[in-house]
């Protein structure tokens, strides 16, 4: 009996360990993103999440931010090859979503990565990754119109959008207003659910002034 | 309690030993490249590493015992092995192999140019491309002459394509052929094709050995794939001297249907009026072109497609008579052309997939030619060479067809095509009262595949049967290609076809007893394409047999054949906001046909035929700025006389040689809510003397030189879209 006991709390323990052991390393990772100054400080960050995640199998978070990481080795490289980049992206966005469906956060992703996608040749790709990243926030607001990453991100784009093509400074103020009203009062689900972006958005709403 | 205690200490222990392992190695690809960016990890565990450039992984981990390692990289089959961690440190080899994707896997480019977005190349030509090329004024085929295999044939209409005349390319869109793609001829000056750029989300322009889906055009065939549902409601509203329009397209609420309507009305009086033409227009050109569409998504992601375009146009001009310069040929045109195609793409499931279209245009032509005095009256003058030019002829070309293609998917990406198609051909012609009737059926079946060995390795073999029931012939054209991934983003494909065509109506309203005329088409391709840049080259060679003569007497007995070599370099990236093309075409070609004493080079093929395209938008004052240089040698020209029983060259020659600098403007601005576009462009800016050809008199004692009927050609339009705009709806809606 006493045997049995030592047996089933050992049990226990171990599924207490093994959640800690997952909290500390999205606590980790989310240090190394924080931290990353360079490409390759992102990349390392990205593969680490994407480990977590291939060992953890249901959890979306860390797909997330593996996702979020490589797509932000887009940016920082400034010789990255941009759709090698989003290729990646978009394989990561789509493990997590087969974990996680119709959210938010991850129809945001998928918006960063057309976006970037677009930047490579912007005259001609426009019409098709323009068109892929504005279906992407379509649903993200479907999924949650109180996501204030939504407004951002489209506030974003149509800043660098010409006015002759419906973008400029007036159209993305009224953009980054709601979203900086949303950020607020948004509250993560958990401190490890997607919580950037305010002091972004905070920022380009000054510009817009 | 023994038990728990020797457990105990067994933990302790393991914890002590548990000093991290060291795992490194390197990962390449099955052909031993360095793959960097590929990670490995301890399967089950937050553990692991990326390669570096170098391909090499270093990492630590705490994991003990059987465990497995797994690497991966994008595009690539990930690989597992099984490891014994202890104490030492682990060094291991992966290679990984490519998994065949669309994306990654080399398409098959010998002969074609394709355009779009589908391979993420640099594209060739969009319809941005169209609209934004100098001097092209928004025409599909103008654009298409600024890329290599194409002639500058300024004369007529059509595209000339390595030694092909202006009919043995054809155009079809969404799979059918186009019966009258441009408007009806006038002579000697190129008329413009009916179609707006915007129109179509791609084209496809093969020079040669072009797909088993495509026949009936020996030298080429310019592929047209409409659009889909377009991204917004707008009212569109143009301007100019020569043009005024109206369009509305509308999107449903759920965007999975919308409508459009569209009328233009041109009038070049106003034109003309300003800027001096060689003839004299008695009948200023005017066009009245209404158009109309629908297109629906359906529950499975099908779409369904309907457009529509009712165009009439006329146009009179005179033009001193050659044999008797004291007389005027009058030339007077009428022409109506109604043009409709449906057509619907659908999955079906299990890899099976649908394309079905139906089309249907009626073209008739009214047009003659008069001689007249200098009072512009109608007079005989008893000489058969001059009075048998009075013509007045009425033509009729309708066209039905069906037509039906299935893919089916097989292993990995290859896929497996076959259809059919039947045409209905039916031609009147009324010819100074000689009337003459032609009525084809046309069936063809064919089938395709498209094999994909590995990524780097594809091939696309096809066959085509035709029957015509006009000249009663059959006959079964192979065709074959292949392409071979060389790395670094380059490639070489090789292509073989053989490509029937029946002769033209002229010939046949002269008696059907003919048979196809022939092409064999053998090209060599090497392209390397990167995101922004785009090179090619590709050498081919084409045997023409069977082609028509009409003297001594119609038969199939002319032959020839064309080869060359191509250029063609694309860049985006060098100078930053400038997208520039250069192509460059050797053509050596020799044909017999027609009236051809022998084999000599025909007279639409230059020799050397160069373009350079230039266009650099400047976002700070929202204008773009666009440059075409076009560039070929002379064209030779003949004078057939007739002598006994044969044709002689009474004179023969070569045209100066063609230059054009064409130049456009575009300037975005809003006015008030509606977005404007303005356009402004003018064609041979340096004013440089254009010859195409030259005409004879009867006797050949005169010539004349054939050129543009004005050396320039200006236009300035402003261009007004009202967006009913959607692309913010589901936005806007929260703000």
């Amino acid at each position: 009996m006493k045997y049995l006991l030592v047996v089933v709390g050992m049990f226990f323990a171990g599924m207490v360990a093994a959640q800690s052991k997952y909290e500390s390393a999205m606590g980790r990772g989310l240090e190394q993103l924080k931290a990353a100054k360079t490409a390759e400080d992102m990349s390392t960050a990205s593969a680490f999440f994407e480990r977590v995640a291939d060992a953890e199998k249901d959890k979306w978070l860390p797909y997330y931010y593996a996702a979020y990481a490589n797509h932000m080795t887009g940016w920082m490289n400034l010789k990255a090859d941009k759709d090698k980049v989003s290729e990646k992206t978009k394989d990561l966005i789509g493990k997590a979503e087969a974990i996680e469906q119709n959210n938010s956060e991850l129809y945001c992703l998928r918006q960063m990565a057309a976006i970037q996608q677009m930047t490579v040749d912007p005259m001609t790709r426009y019409q098709s990754y323009g068109a892929e990243a504005r279906a992407a926030l379509d649903k993200a607001i479907k999924a949650d119109p109180n996501n204030p990453r939504i407004y951002y991100l489209n506030g974003q784009t149509l800043m660098n959008t010409p006015e002759a093509f419906g973008g400029g400074k007036a159209v993305a103020k009224k953009l980054f207003e709601k979203s900086v009203g949303l950020y607020k009062t948004f509250q993560p689900a958990s401190p490890f659910h997607p919580n950037w972006g305010k002091e972004e958005a905070e920022q380009l709403l000054a510009a817009c002034q | 309690m023994k038990q728990v205690a020797t457990l105990l200490s067994l933990l302790l222990l393991a914890g002590w030993a548990s000093a991290q392992v060291k795992i490194t190695g390197t990962v390449k690809d099955n052909r031993g490249r360095i793959l960097a960016g590929a990670s490995v990890a301890v399967k089950g565990s937050y553990d692991g590493g990326v390669t570096d450039s170098t391909g090499h992984f270093s990492f630590k981990t705490f994991e003990k015992g059987a465990q497995t390692l797994v690497a991966s990289n994008v595009g690539y089959k990930p690989v597992e092995t099984a490891v014994t961690i202890g104490t030492e440190v682990i060094d291991l080899p992966f290679a990984l192999r490519e998994e065949i994707s669309e994306l990654k896997a080399v398409t098959v480019t010998a002969g074609s140019f394709e355009a779009g977005d589908k391979k993420r190349a640099a594209t060739v030509l969009s319809s941005l491309d169209v609209v934004t090329t100098g001097g092209a004024n928004a025409d599909i085929s103008a654009v298409v002459k600024t890329l290599p295999g194409a002639q500058q044939v300024g004369e007529q209409e059509g595209l000339f394509v390595r030694g092909g005349a202006g009919y043995e390319t054809k155009q079809f869109i969404d799979g059918t052929l186009v019966n009258n793609p441009y408007f009806s001829s006038v002579p000697d000056l190129a008329t413009r094709g009916r179609f707006s750029p915007f129109l179509f989300k791609g084209t496809v322009f093969s020079t040669g050995g072009y797909s088993a889906l495509y026949g009936q055009a020996l030298s080429s065939a310019l592929i047209l794939e409409s659009i889909d549902i377009p991204e917004r409601s707008e009212a569109q509203l143009s301007v100019s001297p020569i043009f005024l329009g109206a369009a509305l397209q509308k999107i449903a609420k759920d965007k999975q249907s919308s409508w459009g309507v569209r009328y233009d009305h041109t009038n070049l009086v106003a034109y003309f009026a300003i800027v001096n033409q060689k003839p004299d227009y008695f009948q200023v050109p005017q066009i009245h072109a209404s158009d109309a569409n629908f297109r629906i998504r359906t529950k499975k992601g099908g779409m369904i497609k309907y457009y529509t375009t009712f165009t009439t146009n006329r146009l009179g001009l005179r033009r001193p008579n050659i044999d008797d310069p004291t007389l005027k040929n009058a030339f007077g045109l009428k022409n109506t052309n109604w043009y409709q195609n449906l057509s619907w793409r659908e999955s079906l499931g299990k890899g099976w997939k649908m394309n079905l279209a139906a089309s249907y245009s009626t073209d008739h032509t009214d047009f003659n030619n008069q001689i007249q005095n200098q009072n512009n009256q109608p007079v005989s003058t008893g000489q058969v060479w001059i009075d048998s030019t009075n013509v007045a002829a009425k033509t009729t070309a309708d066209l039905s067809q069906f037509r039906a293609v299935f893919d089916k998917r097989l292993s990995g990406i290859s896929v497996i095509r076959f259809g059919g198609e039947y045409m209905y051909f039916y031609n009147n012609g009324v010819y100074n009262n000689r009337i003459g009737l032609l009525r084809d059926h046309f069936k063809s079946l064919f089938s395709e595949a498209d094999l994909y060995i590995t990524n780097d390795l594809a091939a696309k073999l096809g066959v085509r049967f035709e029957h015509s029931s006009l000249i009663g012939k059959a006959e079964i054209a192979p065709r074959l290609s292949l392409a071979y991934k060389t790395g670094n983003g380059g490639q070489m494909s090789l292509a073989y076809g053989v490509f029937y065509q029946k002769p033209e109506n002229s010939y046949l309203y002269a008696t059907t007893n003919f048979g196809y005329t022939k092409a064999t088409h053998y090209i060599i391709n090497y392209l390397k394409n990167t995101t922004l840049q785009t090179f090619r080259v590709e050498a081919f060679y084409k045997k023409y047999e069977n082609l028509v003569k009409t003297y001594p007497a119609y038969n199939n007995d002319g032959s020839g054949y064309a080869k060359g070599i191509e250029l063609y370099w694309r860049d985006k990236k060098t100078i930053k906001g400038l997208d520039y093309w250069i192509s460059y075409s050797y053509l050596d070609t020799k044909r017999d046909y027609l009236n051809y004493p022998g084999q000599l080079q025909p007279n639409f093929a230059a020799n050397h035929t160069a373009s350079l395209v230039m266009k650099r938008f400047v976002n700070s004052i929202n204008t773009g700025f666009n440059f075409t240089y076009s560039f070929a040698t002379g064209r030779p020209y003949y004078n057939f006389v007739k002598n006994g029983s044969k044709y002689d060259i009474a004179d023969q020659g070569k045209t100066i040689s063609y230059n054009n600098l064409g130049f456009s403007l575009n300037y975005l601005m809003s006015m008030g809510k509606a977005y404007a576009v303005w356009v402004a462009s003018v064609t041979n800016v340096l004013n440089q003397n254009q010859v195409f050809g030259y005409n004879y008199s009867h006797d050949g004692s005169r010539k004349e030189s054939i050129s543009t009927p004005s050396p320039r050609f200006y236009f300035i339009g402003l261009f007004l879209s009202w967006g009913v705009d959607r692309r913010q709806d589901a936005i806007n809606n929260n703000l």
